[in-house]
């Protein structure tokens, strides 16, 4: 049950090695600090598992961010109340945000295309202006859930681990303290397993269900597949992942606020999967770095920094320069990723895993034929 | 009865923005056949037609009038606007009536803006997959909405009610009730009425000319209308920009009921979906009524006798009646067969 082809085996230990050298890797290009790292490893846990649905079954849910948020705060009031050890929040926020999956996955796929992806997008933002509003009590609002000294934290006291130093307690993972590099090892090994979590799923025969599913889901009823109870647990599978990668959140970062339930962040995952390239292995966490390293990059840049750059220009030149590309960098990020967002779903609608394989293909045939594989792009 | 009548009366105009929003949809829909989440967008843009509007209008000279002192002893600044300087009393008329001139202004303007929009990047995603659709569109959503913000900033800028139209009507003493006891602001009133009209016209658009019942057989069978020798496309780039328009002129009316800032178009993208939905896609009176209808439920929702009672409702109420209308009637209220089935 737990074994891998031999491709499937080496595609993994790649995959590893890439995982656990990211420091070493991403110091040329300036992104090897912890933070980076994390949310690097978070996210692509996220469209690993959203990848799941979208890619296997074809459903395209704009709500998955709900799924996050639950996760989050599911983590930290376990955080609150239990223990300050990761390993009971993670699976606590899992368990809940796979409980809410079911339950919305379970009137959403009731319809599907287009129904379907309106109504996790409704779902979502019923739970987003609850966690703003009625839900206070739970999630504190905008202010955001926090820890505090003086929490139960049951299972802490019962044990007598309660941690005595000044501030806030931190994570613990057996003992140890959850900071920067602990935590990315974290993030990492868990990253790790939902891959391999997910080549299982890809080639089992619940996966090849799955794919059918997208295919042609009338063919699939005629060969005596219910359809419903499948694409439920993938659409649960897919929930459990975002809850895990929202626990992961909080547990390097012990706080949760409702800004990770909001559309944009559904949005975004459905930006990693495509840019990556929808229902492939490695697509969805390519894209999920490139899009974290950009958001990371390109806010990070200020009007400041443009002048610098644009300094050998002429004063005039130089100044409508840094105007116009103000807008895209720092504050104005988003502008960028929306047309990210376009200019990918027009050009490249396999994504990066598709457009690299399409160029290999170029490369092998030689320039004899290459018209026809140009004829081959959408080129509208 | 007072405070139900009320509560009737402000959903009625909530509604009427929400079925303008969900007509355009359907109409693109229907036509097109595309799934447009930048059709949130287009309602934003027309609530910015009526600021950018507003602000041209009122661009100032100030002048200091030395006779006249302010409580602190400097001279007082007299603001003029340009417009009032040019054009006299008209100026004057024209600042104070910013809000439904910029109605008008915006007809054209959200005319090029939707025709631009359908022949620049819908046009190639027709024979695509709906997620693509999805997709594209909302990035475009994001595109629009974040250079509204670059430009206008990121607060709500709030937009006045005609001076003239500022008090409240009191509709109670119409109808014989005591005076005082039923008032409703006359702006909401004439936004009630200008929905309904548009939504009138609309309908008398595609019901009583030659180029409303082309669009309406193209929706029916788009390949025999153009066996027929007729550009079936050409018809349909049009429809897009009608509808564009119903949703700029929605977003340029709604202005002084809720200050428009750069997300309000995803805001009520999200509810004008789920009004589709229940209303059944690809039906026009269906997304009228449903508009209608949910805007005075989550009207009476948000009464605090009914928040006390169910704590939250207000929020979640449009979802769950969603929910409720998918669960029992799964084509919606006056859906079709056959639309949008698998």
């Amino acid at each position: 049950m737990f074994a891998l082809s031999r491709k499937e085996l080496m595609h993994l230990g790649i995959f590893a090695a890439v995982v656990l050298t990211m420091p070493i890797w991403l110091t040329p290009f300036g992104a090897a600090y912890p933070g980076l790292m994390q949310s690097f490893a978070i996210y692509a846990i996220f469209a690993i598992g959203f990848n799941i649905l979208f890619g296997l079954t074809g459903y395209l849910s704009f709500g998955h961010a709900a799924f996050l948020g639950v996760g989050s705060y599911t983590a930290v009031w376990s955080f609150k109340l239990l223990t300050m050890n990761v390993i009971p929040a993670i699976l606590l926020a899992v368990v809940v945000a796979g409980i809410f999956s079911l339950v919305i996955g379970f009137f959403s796929l009731r319809r599907s295309g287009i129904y379907f992806s309106i109504l996790t997008l409704a779902f979502a933002q019923m739970c987003y202006s609850l966690a703003y509003s009625v839900l206070t009590p739970i999630t504190n609002g905008e202010t955001g859930l926090l820890l505090a000294r003086n929490d139960p934290r049951v299972l802490d006291a019962m044990f007598g681990t309660q941690a005595a130093g000044a501030g806030l307690p931190m994570p613990t993972l057996m003992g140890m303290t959850v900071t920067a590099y602990t935590g990315f090892y974290l993030c990492a090994l868990v990253l790790i397993l939902s891959f391999y979590v997910s080549q299982k799923i890809f080639a089992s025969p619940f996966g090849l269900a799955l794919k059918g599913i997208r295919s042609n889901q009338t063919r699939m009823k005629y060969t005596g597949f219910d359809p419903r109870p499948y694409t439920l647990a993938a659409f649960v599978i897919s929930g459990m992942f975002a809850g895990l990668a929202g626990a992961l959140l909080s547990v390097t970062d012990p706080i949760a606020g409702t800004e990770r339930m909001q559309w944009t962040e559904s949005g975004n995952v459905v930006l990693m999967t495509i840019l990556g390239g929808v229902g492939t292995l490695f697509g969805p966490v390519l894209g999920a770095w490139l899009i974290k390293y950009f958001e990371n990059i390109f806010s990070a840049i200020n009007e400041k920094i443009l002048h610098n750059v644009f300094s050998f220009l002429p004063d005039g030149l130089e100044n409508v320069f840094v105007a116009i590309l103000s807008k895209f960098v720092g504050e104005g990020w988003h502008l960028t990723l929306g047309l990210m967002f376009v200019l990918v779903v027009v050009f490249l609608p396999g994504g990066i895993v598709e457009g690299s394989q399409r160029l290999i293909r170029y490369w092998r045939r030689g320039s004899a034929k290459a018209p026809r594989s140009l004829e081959a792009q959408p080129a509208e | 009865m007072d405070a139900f009548l009320a509560q009737l009366l402000n959903g009625l105009d909530k509604g009427g923005a929400y079925a303008l929003i969900a007509l355009g949809l359907t109409l693109v829909f229907g036509t097109l056949g595309v799934v447009n989440f930048a059709h949130g967008a287009l309602f934003m843009l027309g609530c910015f037609c009526a600021v950018t509007f507003r602000y041209l209008i009122t661009i100032e000279t100030v002048t200091t009038d030395p006779n006249q002192l302010s409580p602190w002893g400097t001279p007082v600044e007299i603001r003029t606007p340009v417009v009032q300087d040019w054009l006299g009393d008209f100026g004057a008329l024209l600042v104070n009536y910013s809000v439904p001139v910029s109605i008008l202004l915006a007809i054209p303007v959200m005319l090029v803006i939707g025709i631009g929009m359908e022949r620049g990047l819908i046009k190639h995603f027709y024979r695509r997959t709906h997620a693509e659709q999805i997709l594209v569109t909302f990035g475009l959503a994001i595109v629009l909405q974040e250079i509204v913000k670059s430009l206008f900033g990121a607060n709500p800028i709030p937009q006045p009610v005609p001076s003239t139209l500022r008090g409240a009507a009191d509709i109670g003493s119409w109808i014989g009730m005591a005076p005082h006891t039923l008032t409703y602001p006359w702006w909401r009133l004439v936004s009630l009425f200008f929905s309904l009209a548009v939504i009138g016209g609309v309908f008398a658009f595609l019901h009583f000319t030659t180029f409303g019942m082309v669009v309406r057989a193209g929706m029916a069978d788009r390949e025999t209308v153009g066996l027929l020798g007729i550009d079936i496309d050409r018809r349909f780039t049009i429809v897009f920009g009608l509808a564009a328009i119903v949703a700029g002129v929605a977003g340029a009316m709604y202005t002084p009921l809720l200050p428009p800032h750069y997300h309000i178009g995803m805001d009520f993208l999200v509810l004008s979906f789920v009004v589709v939905v229940v209303g059944g896609m690809g039906s026009l009176p269906g997304a009228v009524a449903a508009g209608f209808l949910l805007g005075i439920l989550q009207s009476f929702a948000s009464m605090t006798e009914v928040k006390t009672l169910v704590p939250g409702i207000d929020q979640v109420i449009i979802y769950l009646v969603a929910v409720v209308v998918l669960l029992t009637r799964p084509r919606g209220l006056m859906g079709r067969r056959g639309v949008m089935e698998n």
